[in-house]
């Protein structure tokens, strides 16, 4: 089945005062209809970026290259003008951000911001409009909707503000929902509730949905597949069961060891990977993890690895890939491109 | 022994925010005690006023038994020596135009420690106690990542060799590897220096590394306070329970077979806290008692737990 | 690894804001030409005794009312005074009279500014303060000035220095309430800090960039202010130079002589703009909205 969505060679580059930043090195995944992929990283390894970069958000000075395959257009999304582009976002593609609170008007109610997403994408307005609003809110779980309808942003708890935006993304059924940080600003106790929302919708209206987050716990909670990004690239892919079970990337090793975890910490710290996320000028000959990895040798230093399958099975981006009794020697067939 | 820190029936409202109504916590000599809770519960509030930040509304707070909570501004500076804290934010907690030497000096300078000679050496083997190369002494917070810069909070802090360690939400503005280090860090260096520590945070996995007793707060009440065993394996109130089963695990098979308690509805607003039972609104084993009748924090088995239906059983 | 921004174990951005913001501001070219003229002007001013052609004072009644030339690049008054020279005199009385007022405006204005915003019982006292202070126009209190004590220099420099004094306080008090919530200045508090050095150490040093901006902001106010004065005759009265005062005496000859009027006149345009595109750059350089991430 053709995947709804195919990133190929994605690369971004931004020019900064401090000069040019890569900030995506030839990223490229899939996310397949109705299917939840997680975008995994830390602060500065281009996650967010990549969800931008989709739609054609990034801001000018952004260098983009790359293909963005989107089967409902049937085009590349990069090839389209920006009044094209335009029409997919929100209609085919929509966005949740981090903070509800900025991403809502303040001055308008609920029912008039609902109203117009469906005014400007599906032409409703008035009463049509207006019941098609209150839908929306209880598709999110928001008890009264026809009060909240009438109610500011203010009024409404963090929680609350984040199922309506999630509400207005979906408004045109989107097929594809990339919701970045969706819950990182929210109580626990209230994140829960968001994902289940999420979860639910994929279940409602079928709407795939591209995760960027840092919180493994989320991953775990709601992501059918999981990518890895280290330093704009990707670097581990796999389904979340086995990328959990059976991580094959040092990265993701260090990574889910860093998370305090009863199960995993019975004995001793947390793994601390040490060293910082490096902010890359060019993409280096070279493995962007290598001076932060325990297992890196000359081959790592010199040589750009690329994703192939590991000993668990899955794509890695590494030379020296774990399996679970350690790292596994260079794979035979790769080497340096 | 004195406990480094006893809080007894502490209360502070911000005109009609009660953001700490009634709380009673002691914190022995060398122990750590995590503080959680979610937004509004009143948690950064007790630490800001356990190290008197904002004056107290009423109660008190003993620190070495001493109450500071009555005494003047002037007549708490002193003190100040024997308890400290570190913030969350590391781009706010260290002043831009100070070196990150100036910066750990101060808490020396202003309680007059020693001589400028010997406080350079202090600073020095403070930074190296933190984990810092001496080379970071010279620079100044913008040149140093986040990570760096709470550790430089952490030397601040601890310069002046206190007695309590108010840590409030330390590590959630870092990426998580950068977490695991630092956690690392307050663990190892409680261990070896053997200050109390108060740990305020909304993170469960955080505070089960490196807490001995747990309290929960909810709307500005402690809901259950407990060893750390006890608190993790069976949580007596209810909130506890949800907030235990909401906490995301980054481990996917446990995380779809385990019991999940979805609270309805959102955290009510500090400022008209629900009648009886504050977690009533929300609670999913609530009785009509429980929206009449506050709950006083009491005994049951080795825990102290607010809730009419706790006796000692897991619900 | 050379393509490597910086290597892992340096500090996260090489430049710190200070420098950065230097950059900025030498990347701004209108900023840069403010900052060029400003310089000129003050190097004019404080040399005006060596570079001036001719004494100010120095009459000469042969070669009275004469264009732009050779001899006399702006030409010469009705008394045959150099104008060139007279222009570079005059500068040198615009400029101490911008620095001296904002200068005073900033002694009395940041330390009330300082304890309004750190001292929420004395706010409401200080804006009233300075809620008067504002009902006095700069003009009624020079013309108050000038009846006692005689119109000077000095007078016009306290008249604009006063009247600038409620603006600065607005700014330090900003300044203050927002750097007051920053968690260093608690984290000092918990240090042991008194409130003498909490003000000294931690806030004033930090509201130094949003000051700056506004004394670039203030002085050409006050340059305006002197020529306007001297020109009604309540600050510098002749004959010492000063822009304003050349203007007064060239209006009723402006038939006779344009470039009487028009080379004073121009000097003080071209004074305050440059004043006015550098503190604008130098505003875009400290504080950057900038809208990409």
């Amino acid at each position: 089945m053709t995947p709804l969505l195919e990133v190929r060679d994605l690369t971004v580059r931004f020019s900064t005062e401090d000069g040019p930043v890569l900030a995506v090195d030839a990223a490229s995944f899939d996310v397949g209809e109705g299917e939840v992929l997680a975008l995994v990283g830390e602060s500065g390894c281009g996650k967010s970026v990549t969800a931008l970069a989709l739609t054609g958000l990034l801001p000018r000075g952004a260098a983009v290259s790359g293909e963005i395959r989107f089967t409902p257009s049937g085009r590349d999304l990069r090839e389209l003008t920006e009044r094209e582009l335009r029409e997919v976002r929100g209609r085919d593609i929509a966005y949740v951000f981090q903070e509800p609170m900025t991403s809502l008007n303040p001055v308008l109610t609920i029912g008039r911001q609902i109203g117009e997403v469906l005014r400007r994408h599906q032409r409703m307005r008035g009463e049509a409009a207006r019941r098609r609003a209150a839908e929306l809110l209880s598709l999110v779980g928001i008890p009264l909707p026809e009060r909240r309808l009438r109610e500011y942003p203010h009024q409404l708890s963090g929680g609350m503000r984040q199922r309506v935006m999630i509400a207005m993304a979906v408004a045109c059924r989107p097929r594809l929902l990339v919701a970045d940080e969706p819950t990182t600003a929210l109580d626990v106790t209230v994140q829960a509730g968001i994902l289940d929302v999420l979860r639910d919708l994929r279940a409602q209206i079928g709407t795939a949905v591209l995760l960027i987050t840092h919180d493994l716990g989320v991953v775990a909670d709601i992501a059918d597949r999981v990518v890895v990004m280290y330093a704009g690239r990707t670097i581990e892919e796999a389904p979340a069961p086995a990328l959990f079970a059976t991580p094959s990337h040092p990265y993701t090793r260090g990574l889910l060891d860093a998370v305090p975890n009863p199960a995993r910490h019975a004995e001793g710290g947390l793994r601390e990977i040490p060293g910082r996320v490096p902010v890359l000028r060019e993409a280096p000959e070279a493995c962007t993890f290598a001076d932060r990895c325990g297992y890196a040798d000359d081959l790592c230093r010199s040589s750009r690895p690329e994703l192939a399958p590991g000993p668990a099975g899955h794509p890695v981006r590494c030379w020296h890939p774990l399996s679970a009794a350690g790292p596994v020697a260079a794979l035979t067939g790769r080497g340096p491109r | 022994m004195t406990p480094a820190l006893e809080v007894v029936d502490l209360v502070k409202h911000f005109g009609p925010v009660r953001a700490v109504d009634g709380v009673s916590l002691r914190v022995g000599s060398g122990e750590v005690v995590g503080l959680v809770g979610e937004s509004g519960s009143g948690k950064s509030t007790l630490g800001r006023c356990v190290t008197r930040l904002v004056p107290v509304t009423s109660g008190e707070v003993r620190i070495n038994g001493r109450d500071i909570a009555r005494l003047s501004r002037r007549a708490v500076r002193p003190l100040r020596r024997d308890f400290t804290i570190v913030f969350q934010d590391p781009a706010s907690s260290l002043n831009p135009r100070m070196t990150v030497a100036e910066i750990v000096a101060e808490p020396l300078r202003l309680h007059r420690i020693g001589t400028p000679s010997e406080r350079r050496e202090r600073v020095l083997d403070q930074l190296d106690q933190v984990g810092l190369r001496p080379e970071v002494a010279r620079r100044y917070p913008h040149e140093l990542s986040g990570g760096q810069r709470q550790r430089v909070s952490l030397a601040r802090a601890l310069v002046a060799s206190p007695s309590l360690l108010v840590a409030d939400e330390p590590t959630s503005a870092l990426d998580v590897s950068v977490q695991a280090s630092v956690l690392n860090l307050i663990s190892r260096l409680q261990a070896e220096l053997g200050f109390a520590c108060l740990f305020i945070t909304h993170d469960l996995a955080a505070v089960e590394f490196v807490a001995q007793r747990v309290a929960v707060m909810y709307l500005g009440k402690l809901v259950e306070v407990a060893e750390r065993e006890q608190l993790f394996r069976a949580p007596l109130h209810p909130y506890t329970q949800a907030l235990l089963s909401a906490a995301p695990i980054p481990d996917p098979v446990a995380q779809r077979n385990r019991q999940r308690i979805v609270l309805s509805g959102d955290i009510p607003s500090p400022v008209d806290p629900p009648s009886g039972c504050r977690f009533h609104t929300r609670c999913p084993v609530a009785v009509p008692r429980c929206s009449v009748e506050v709950p006083p924090l009491r005994q049951v088995a080795g825990s102290l737990v607010a809730c009419h239906l706790a006796d000692g059983s897991p619900q | 690894m050379t393509t490597v921004a910086e290597p892992v174990t340096a500090p996260a951005s090489l430049a710190g804001p200070r420098r950065r913001a230097l950059r900025r501001l030498l990347r701004n070219p209108l900023a840069m030409t403010g900052l060029v003229v400003v310089l000129v002007a003050v190097l004019a001013a404080l040399l005006a005794d060596l570079v001036a052609p001719y004494p100010a004072a120095r009459t000469d009644f042969s070669a009275a009312l004469q264009p732009p030339s050779g001899r006399h690049w702006f030409g010469t008054d009705e008394l045959g005074r150099d104008q060139f020279s007279r222009v570079l005199f005059g500068l040198r009385a615009s400029v101490t009279v911008g620095l001296a007022a904002v200068g005073l405006s900033m002694a009395v204005g940041v330390p009330l500014g300082l304890l309004a915003g750190f001292y929420r019982v004395l706010d409401p006292f200080v804006s009233r303060l300075v809620d008067t202070m504002l009902a006095f126009p700069f003009l009624i209190l020079a013309v108050g000035l000038a009846a006692i004590r005689g119109a000077s220099l000095v007078t016009a420099v306290v008249a604009i220095g006063v009247a600038e004094i409620p603006l600065v306080v607005r700014v330090t008090r900003g300044e203050t309430l927002r750097l007051r919530e920053m968690d260093y200045v608690s984290a000092a508090v918990a240090s042991g800090a008194s409130d003498g050095v909490l003000l000294r150490r931690h806030i004033l040093p930090n509201a130094v960039n949003a000051l700056i901006v506004q004394a670039t902001v203030t002085i050409p106010a006050a340059i305006i202010g002197e020529a306007v004065l001297s020109f009604l005759g309540l600050g510098v009265r002749p004959p010492t130079p000063s822009l304003g005062v050349m203007l007064a005496s060239a209006q009723p000859l402006f038939r006779d002589g344009p470039w009487m009027v028009v080379f004073p006149g121009l000097a003080i345009v071209l004074l305050t703009l440059a004043f006015n595109l550098l503190g604008d750059g130098l505003r875009d350089a400290l504080d950057p909205r900038e809208s990409h991430r």
